[in-house]
């Protein structure tokens, strides 16, 4: 974004104060640390206010000045806390660095409309920070799992040696663990053999019924909607009760195909909305095109027709694998001990004994849905370019 | 960041045969009376053949959507239906103790205390049967959730049952040791006659023991797996039997003959064994001996069939003994079957459907005066139902708080930027739902991160760590952090259509900060709060997993009870009743978000 406002460097009573405020919050957590939070916020914020002065004032030169507040406050780190300490000081020497011309040069005007009030850059500001918390509150028990999975105990928690970045906290055993349980070896393949299996039973059928549900002539399409949606909006815990009450009458109950059966049936909801969406841009003079130069109607199928909603297809059968491959609910009730799934299993691990291999699967999943996620991304694109829309 | 959504049928392309229909109709209303009707090229009226064709595509539509819809019937509306009737079913006393429910239906209950004779007498009888088959237990249990202490009456009445009038059983059995050689009984019974009592008793039997017919629909199966080598038991309706009763006995001996019946069945059908090698037990004896003390000398000489000397030798027997009455009997095996309780709760759950497990779930039961209100003490489904709802209103809450900053800084932002960060919130979203839950478990317990953190800040002194986890707190701030991106999501598409002139616009007509939010951007933003609250509260009333792991027992939904009452208690229809009544609240709200954003606008993954 272009610079709004033409930028002015700002004067001490401003820059001095605000950088001494964050230095004193800053002292206040390494203060509580090591003992006095009130001793570490005053030692903080004099020392901020100083070294603000102290370097707007007699040093003209800027990139010094802020690799040497790195290396300051990496050697004082160190000093308190160890390797540890000494990142935490690193972080920290760039972040004032940087926060310290940021305010004395008045960059953080830059990009604001001249208009703006400073009561309102305060609140641009501090929304930012706000939102900033609340994303990483998103993110945080994802990132708290992945570096607790090289856990070299078996606790839930950063034991000291972990936070001292000692390698010997640090070990692959949980993973070891996974690779060589039985248990969860069981688990991973009997999820291997079940989604799969959903997912081309749900996107087979729902592929074929979404093309008939986008024709333009179709009786009763809400209630037809209704229904076939419905797997999607009742509640797992019910589908699970139903489908345990009547498979167990009808004997799928504790039966690969019961599982299978029950999964397609979530799965359905989510191939049906994205190939549906797919079929919107679809330009239907093309099949008759195709009919015209002597196509059948199977041939138009797949010659014509597949190719372009494709990238619904595979996404709808996406969304299909990863309702199977997370589901817990559903098998928990359907299935017996022979069709422990993955997530089952974690759940069992979760409720019982609790054991940090957990962890490592969990880590594993994340990586797994990363990858996905990417694949839906870029096939999302890819047939938004294909229908000509924008990207984006 | 995508909407793959999808909208109704589409109409902005080529022309259908539906509008041909229409200009057809247009042109011939031109031509008026001069011309006839339009022809197509091989003569036919030009509108019966477009009709036609519209006919076709309608077919072609419905034929290429059949299969799915066949699939999502069976496999999935067949289960919430059958778990709607399971909500009302209840043939299991009906079934287990059929002559009983006969005969109480004769029983005043203002009239008398307890029930007549008779009626212990069909007691013994289907007792006997039942607990032979061990089904009285099951019974047990089920009237255990209506009356406590059904479950041990049955479980040791069924224990007793089987030594009932002994004295008759000694006394014929001493007479001659013709009475426990299975032969004499075959041959004293065989004759006519008795098919009709025989299939009734098999009739009884398989509904008993839960012996499903296996129909045209089973034979199939059975074939099929034929074809592949598979073995296929007989069906119990085809099982022969292998002995018979004659009418004359009948005549003479009905309870013996009924008796007999039952144990030849049970014979063949539960242990698969032979009639003729198998000594009958006690209560044919039994049966018989009253049977015999009905009769009258001239009645057992007018007798001509098999075994005459035997039975009038039998009747002088038993003629001797002064029977117990089958009502001190029971109550002599439990004194509880002398009062009126256990009665009142049979004759209360004898029809085959019940409002019973309903009454339950809403802290109810039957009474003598139609419903009324269950002891305080037990009252524990309405509170969950609150507290259920509750919770839900909170994390929607939470999540309106939470998301509605995120997704207006994402639609505010410059798009690259936005995309960026709309990882943050994807991320999550595919995330495995357990990874998520196992996460929070890992932070809130008190051995966990975030207590661990405060400690070492010095927050929170080590010996009075946050209790976090297995209370509601848990259960909101994980269900808070999982349901969230489905706030954000429907959030940031209705904002991302919201123009950001129209604040300027406000502004620069003298509005603050805060009324040109509140007054301009604030309710174009309404119907993203209102689908993603919907969202939110639908996802969060049935959550299982989330409170089961971090949501100890004052965290934990009505599923969680549901998911008790299936696996645990196995009171499946309580457990049906409590879903039926969690699934009448979804739908409702799932209308309501039909008429408010429609199903067709669905979306996903951003």
């Amino acid at each position: 974004m272009v610079a709004l406002t033409p930028i002015s460097r700002k004067p001490v009573r401003f820059y001095v104060p605000t950088v001494a405020l964050a230095g004193a919050f800053a002292g206040l957590l390494v203060g509580t640390a090591n003992g006095s939070g009130l001793l570490g916020a005053v030692i903080g914020a004099v020392l901020l206010a100083v070294l603000a002065y102290v370097v707007t004032h007699f040093i003209d030169n800027e990139k010094p000045v802020r690799w040497a507040f790195v290396i300051l406050f990496g050697i004082a780190g160190a000093a308190l806390a160890g390797v540890s300490g000494a990142i935490i000081g690193l972080a920290f020497g760039w972040f004032f660095g940087w926060f310290t011309y940021w305010l004395y040069e008045g960059r953080y005007r830059a990009r604001l409309a001249p208009y703006l009030t400073p009561g309102q850059v305060l609140w641009h500001f501090a929304f930012r920070v706000l939102v900033g918390a609340i994303l990483i509150f998103l993110i945080t028990p994802i990132l708290v799992v992945m570096p607790l999975s090289f856990n070299a105990e078996n606790f839930f928690t950063f034991t000291p040696e972990m936070l001292r970045f000692d390698p010997e906290g640090y070990s692959l055993k949980h993973y070891r663990d996974f690779f060589s349980s039985d248990d969860w070896q069981q688990a991973l393949r009997n999820s291997l053999l079940i989604a799969p299996v959903a997912t081309l039973l749900a996107v087979s059928f729902g592929t074929l019924a979404a093309i008939g549900l986008s024709s333009e002539h179709v009786p009763f399409r809400r209630a037809i909607m209704a229904i076939l949606i419905s797997p999607m909006i009742v509640p797992l815990i019910i589908s699970a009760a139903g489908m345990y009450f009547f498979y167990s009458r009808i004997g799928l109950q504790g039966t690969y195909l019961g599982v299978v059966l029950a999964h397609a049936a979530l799965g359905i909801p989510f191939v049906i909305i994205t190939v549906t969406a797919t079929l919107v841009g679809f330009d239907r003079s093309l099949t008759r095109a195709a009919a015209s130069m002597g196509a059948n109607p199977v041939t138009t199928f797949f010659r014509v027709q597949m190719p372009l909603i494709l990238p619904g297809v595979i996404s709808g059968g996406l969304f299909a694998f990863i309702t199977s491959f997370d589901e817990v609910v559903v098998v928990l009730f359907v299935g017996s001990a022979g069709q422990k799934t993955l997530p089952w299993q974690m759940f069992t691990g979760l409720r019982e004994q609790i054991s940090p291999t957990i962890l490592a699967v969990a880590t594993i999943l994340v990586a797994v849905s990363i990858c996905l996620l990417t694949v839906v991304e870029l096939l999302r694109r890819r047939s938004e370019r294909l229908r000509g829309m924008s990207p984006g | 960041m995508s909407d793959l959504k999808s909208t109704g049928p589409q109409t902005a392309d080529a022309p259908t045969p539906e509008d041909a229909l229409h200009e057809v109709a247009g042109l011939e209303e031109k031509n008026g009376k001069s011309g006839g009707p339009v022809l197509a090229a091989d003569g036919t009226p030009l509108k019966h053949s477009l009709a036609r064709a519209l006919r076709l595509q309608k077919l072609r539509a419905l034929g290429l959507i059949a299969p799915l819809l066949i699939f999502v019937l069976v496999a999935f509306i067949a289960p919430i239906a059958d778990m709607l009737f399971r909500a009302v079913e209840n043939q299991i006393v009906s079934n287990t103790l059929p002559r009983t429910v006969q005969a109480l239906g004769a029983w005043d209950e203002d009239a008398s205390e307890v029930p007549p004779e008779e009626v212990y007498e069909a007691l013994y009888y289907d007792f006997f049967i039942a607990a032979e088959a061990r089904r009285h237990t099951r019974l047990g249990q089920r009237l255990n959730y209506e009356n406590a202490g059904m479950s041990s009456l049955f479980r040791g009445s069924g224990r007793d049952v089987d030594d009932f009038r002994e004295a008759d059983v000694e006394a014929i059995q001493d007479l001659d040791d013709k009475w426990e050689d299975p032969a004499f009984w075959t041959a004293m019974m065989a004759g006519q006659g008795g098919e009709a009592l025989i299939e009734d008793r098999r009739a009884a039997f398989m509904a008993l023991a839960d012996l499903d017919e296996r129909g045209v629909f089973g034979d199939l199966q059975c074939a099929v797996s034929g074809l592949f080598g598979g073995a296929c038991d007989p069906a119990p309706e085809d099982i022969a039997l292998n002995f018979s009763i004659s009418s004359e006995i009948i005549d003479l001996l009905p309870l013996t003959a009924m008796a007999y019946a039952d144990f030849g069945v049970f014979t063949v059908l539960e242990d698969g064994d032979v009639v003729t090698e198998e000594e009958p037990w006690e209560a044919v004896l039994v049966a018989l001996a009253s049977d015999l003390r009905a009769l009258t000398p001239e009645d057992l000489a007018a007798y001509e069939g098999a075994a005459r000397d035997d039975l009038i030798a039998a009747k002088a027997a038993v003629d001797q003994i002064d029977p117990e009455s089958f009502a001190a009997l029971f109550t002599a095996a439990d004194e509880d079957w002398g009062t009126r309780s256990p009665w009142l709760t049979i004759a209360t759950y004898a029809p085959d459907y019940t409002s019973g497990y309903f009454l339950n779930a809403v802290d109810m039961q039957k009474g003598l005066d139609g419903p009324e209100a269950r002891p305080e003490n037990q009252q524990i489904y309405m509170m969950l139902f609150q507290r259920t709802l509750f919770m839900s209103l909170v994390i929607t809450g939470s999540c309106i708080l939470l998301g509605y900053p995120v997704a207006w800084l994402l639609a505010n932002l410059p798009m690259r930027t936005a995309n960026l960060l709309m990882i943050l919130v994807l991320l999550p979203f595919w995330t495995s739902l357990l990874v998520r839950t196992s996460a929070w478990k890992v932070m809130l317990q008190q051995q966990g991160v975030i207590n661990d953190t405060l400690v070492w800040l010095g927050l929170v002194d080590d010996a009075s760590r946050l209790v976090m986890i297995n209370n509601q707190f848990g259960t909101i701030v994980a269900m808070t952090h999982i349901l969230l991106p489905f706030m954000i999501l429907p959030l940031y598409s209705v904002m991302q259509t919201i123009p950001p002139s129209y604040l300027r616009a406000a502004k620069s007509l003298g509005a603050t900060n805060w009324t040109a939010f509140w007054r301009v951007y604030f309710p174009q933003s309404v119907p993203g709060i209102g689908a993603g609250s919907i969202l939110v509260f639908i996802l969060s009333i049935g959550y299982y997993i989330t409170p089961e792991i971090v949501g100890g027992t004052t965290g934990t939904f009505i599923s969680n009870r549901i998911a008790y009452h299936i696996s645990s208690s196995l009171n499946w229809g309580l457990a049906a009743a409590l879903g039926s009544i969690l699934l009448a609240v979804v739908l409702i709200l799932y209308w309501a978000y039909d008429k408010i954003v429609g199903i067709d606008n669905v979306k996903l993954g951003g």
